[in-house]
């Protein structure tokens, strides 16, 4: 199963409608015509810039030229410097991801259920409910993680409360730390978590838990055994639309880190605007990409979804 | 489908581990109210254990509330529910020996056929599920389908899924919600001969809840009419038709000519009641109210047309003449309508018999019947009450 098909498809209920009768051959193609509009962006936008950024991974240094100054190559060994120089940073922007992925994932679903099956036939509590979720999204993503600089600094209330609760030392802080990194990336991902939960949910027949408890099983094991396998659509695609912009995120580690916090996003970012890199900035980005499919096709097999599908 | 074989594989066994054939269900007068709306209103009966108890009434009348209600699904607003002796008016769902037969059947789309019948079994940690589910499968012959999602089955596939799931779990008490409404005829007709044996077969406690009065009539020992969350009428199907106690009974089980009339002697038993002018006698162990104004009722099928020449035979009631109006010969029978002055359309039906002739239209026939088949009604309620409404095709 592709990616692609685990986003935003619901428990099938329904039994699959047969295929209409076959159409007029012009039917058919007519209606492939409507991938051209889409097909033509993406090849333009998508698939040029991929083809160009391999070649520049690939890129050697023109002989005595300029700093920035590439040339077309077949220089493999941009691949082993770039990863052995940046190997640390690569292992961290997948921990902090994952780790923002999991914390979304854990704020993201109560959220979610409640506004999906406790709100349930109550709309204008909904739909308050779900633009508080969206809110965020009205302010710009620089300003929002700004105010994350604020809310974490060394004389915000919050240090302050931690530090006389004692959960921090009296000198421990929260800015510029992984903490407040994966803080950030949670807080910013978060509405691409809860949206697709919540879709899954409000989708859920609410006679299948009431089925789940006549059928002897607790509140408990009711959702364990039926909800929560039936939001897994939801829970797949919000932990994607998380995990993937999260492992290139260089905003928040720019700016509620310090440089032990350096993440990938921000290496290749400096590598190719600073220092003008751009076969390894190019070759640190084909590796995200590919490292990012890996991960994402084990896991999209792993959750099992082709079963709801 | 053949149960022989099968039957003693349906596993014994309640939830809690003792076996059961199922238990006696009594309501105590429950009553459950949505804000201002009176859904079920002071209902009170006893479903004796093992029977296969009907609920009988129109969309809307309260049945699924009054299901509901004793699966643990709803709370009553007042009033006691009591299965096998033991009140479990304020137990969960999940803590009640009940299982339900949806009326959406509500099976779990991401589990196979055989995981929604064992899903029961699982909770309850009974032995060797899969095993079970497996057996209640072949009760309902789809074993060969074990492995196939719900959304892979016709709609009576899954309606007999949905009854293993229920079944499987040896429930005190089993609950079916309409559970043949949304098969086509044919088919209803077959698995409701097939619910009634299965039912035999395993000695459950069945409550069944239809709006069509020839299921309840043919599946069930007790049948319960129900109407405006009220039990009108109580008994076995014969009983229930033979002698209705109310308007709504005699027109939603079967149809019933009603007549308006007053009492005017009671001699031997035997009451008196003028109906626009001549005597009916109607048994005085036949009615609801023995004096004042009643209704005289008759089954359509207990009346005999007497056409012009011919005599009633004597000591029996008649009415007429009126003219027929409407013929419909339906091979069995001929159903008359017969318009007679002053008290309104007459139906008759007519049994096929040879060497009878036949009534045409608009010939003037008089209507006769026994006065043991008469039976008359408080004369205060709605002669219409409980008719079908052919418009109406929820009814
Ligand atoms: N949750 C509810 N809230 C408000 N009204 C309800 C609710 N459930 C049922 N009702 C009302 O109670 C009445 C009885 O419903 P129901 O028990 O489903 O009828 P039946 O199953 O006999 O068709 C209906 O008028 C219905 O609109
Ligand atoms: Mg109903």
């Amino acid at each position: 199963m592709t990616i692609v098909s685990a986003i935003g498809h619901g428990p099938g209920n329904g039994p699959a409608s047969p295929p209409p009768a076959a159409q007029g051959r012009r039917g058919r193609s007519g209606a492939y015509l409507l991938l051209l509009p889409g097909m033509a962006y993406l090849t333009l936008f998508f698939v040029f810039p991929v083809v160009a950024l391999l070649l520049t991974s690939l890129y050697a240094p023109v002989p005595g030229g300029d700093i920035g100054q590439y040339q077309p190559a077949f220089e493999w060994r941009n691949y082993v410097v770039a990863l052995s120089s940046y190997w640390p940073q690569m292992l961290r922007s997948f921990l902090y991801a994952l780790t923002a992925t999991v914390a979304a994932f854990l704020i993201g679903y109560p959220m979610a259920y409640v506004i999906a099956v406790r709100a349930r036939g109550r709309p204008f509590l909904q739909g308050m409910l779900l633009v508080l979720v969206i809110a965020p999204f009205f302010t710009s993503f620089i300003l929002r993680t700004i105010a994350w600089k604020q809310i974490l600094a060394d004389e915000s209330f919050v240090v302050a409360a931690l530090r006389a609760v004692q959960l921090l030392p009296p000198d421990g802080r929260l800015t510029a730390t992984g903490f407040a990194v994966v803080c950030g990336l949670t807080y910013n991902f978060l509405p691409f978590m809860t949206l697709p939960i919540y879709a899954s949910l409000e989708r859920l027949d609410p006679r299948l838990v009431e089925a789940g408890g006549d059928l002897y099983a607790g509140a408990p094991t009711t959702f364990l055994r039926v909800t929560l396998p039936l939001s897994m659509p939801g829970v797949v695609s919000g932990t994607l639309l998380t995990f993937i912009p999260a492992s290139g995120d260089y905003v928040n580690s720019v700016l509620l880190g310090n440089n032990t916090t350096t993440m990938i996003g921000q290496v290749i970012d400096s590598r190719f605007f600073k220092v003008a890199d751009y076969p390894s900035a190019a070759a640190l980005s084909v590796v995200l990409m590919a490292a990012i499919l890996l991960l994402v096709s084990a896991y999209v097999r792993r959750s099992g979804t082709e079963e709801l599908l | 489908m053949s149960l022989s074989a099968s039957t003693r594989a349906v596993p014994s066994g309640s939830p809690d581990g003792e076996t059961s054939s199922g238990a006696d269900l009594t309501l105590e007068r429950i009553t459950k109210d949505f804000g201002s709306f009176v859904a079920v209103d002071d209902l009170s009966l006893t479903v004796p254990s093992g029977s296969f108890f009907a609920l009988l009434g129109p969309s809307g009348c309260g049945k699924t509330t009054t299901l509901r209600m004793v699966a643990g699904l709803e709370r009553p607003s007042s009033g006691r529910i009591l299965i096998g002796g033991q009140d479990v008016t304020s137990t969960r769902a999940h803590q009640r020996p009940v299982n339900t037969v949806f009326q959406s059947y509500a099976l779990f789309p991401h589990l196979t056929v055989i995981e929604n019948v064992a899903f029961g079994l699982r909770r309850t940690r009974a032995a060797n599920p899969l095993g079970r589910a497996g057996d209640a499968l072949d009760l309902v012959e789809l074993r060969h389908l074990a492995d196939r999602r719900p959304s892979q089955l016709s709609g009576g596939q899954q309606q007999r899924v949905a009854l293993a799931r229920a079944m499987v779990n040896n429930p005190a008490v089993l609950l079916l919600d309409e559970p043949l409404g949304a098969l086509d005829l044919k088919l209803r007709r077959q698995m409701q001969v097939e619910l009634k044996r299965i039912q035999t077969e395993v000695g459950l406690t069945f409550v069944h809840v239809t709006h069509d009065q020839e299921e309840a009539m043919t599946m069930a020992d007790t049948v319960a009419v129900m109407n405006a969350g009220r039990i009108e009428q109580l008994g076995a199907p014969a009983d229930l038709y033979e002698l209705p106690r109310t308007a709504f009974v005699a027109n939603f089980l079967g149809q019933s000519n009603l007549l308006g009339g007053t009492v005017v002697e009671t001699v031997d038993g035997i009451m008196g009641v003028d109906v626009a002018g001549r005597r009916i006698r109607v048994p005085v162990d036949r009615a609801v109210s023995t004096s004042g104004d009643v209704l005289v009722g008759v089954r359509p099928e207990k009346l005999r047309l007497v056409r012009e020449g011919e005599e009633p035979a004597p000591g029996t009631n008649w009415v007429g003449p009126g003219a027929v109006t409407d013929v419909s010969f339906s091979g069995v029978s001929t159903q008359y309508q017969v318009m007679v002055p002053g008290l309104g359309t007459l139906s008759v039906f007519s049994q096929n018999v040879a060497g009878r002739g036949e009534v045409r239209l608009g010939e003037q026939v008089r209507l006769a019947c026994d006065v043991d088949f008469t039976f008359g009604l408080d004369g205060a309620e709605d002669a219409t009450s409980g008719a079908v409404d052919l418009d109406d095709p929820g009814a």
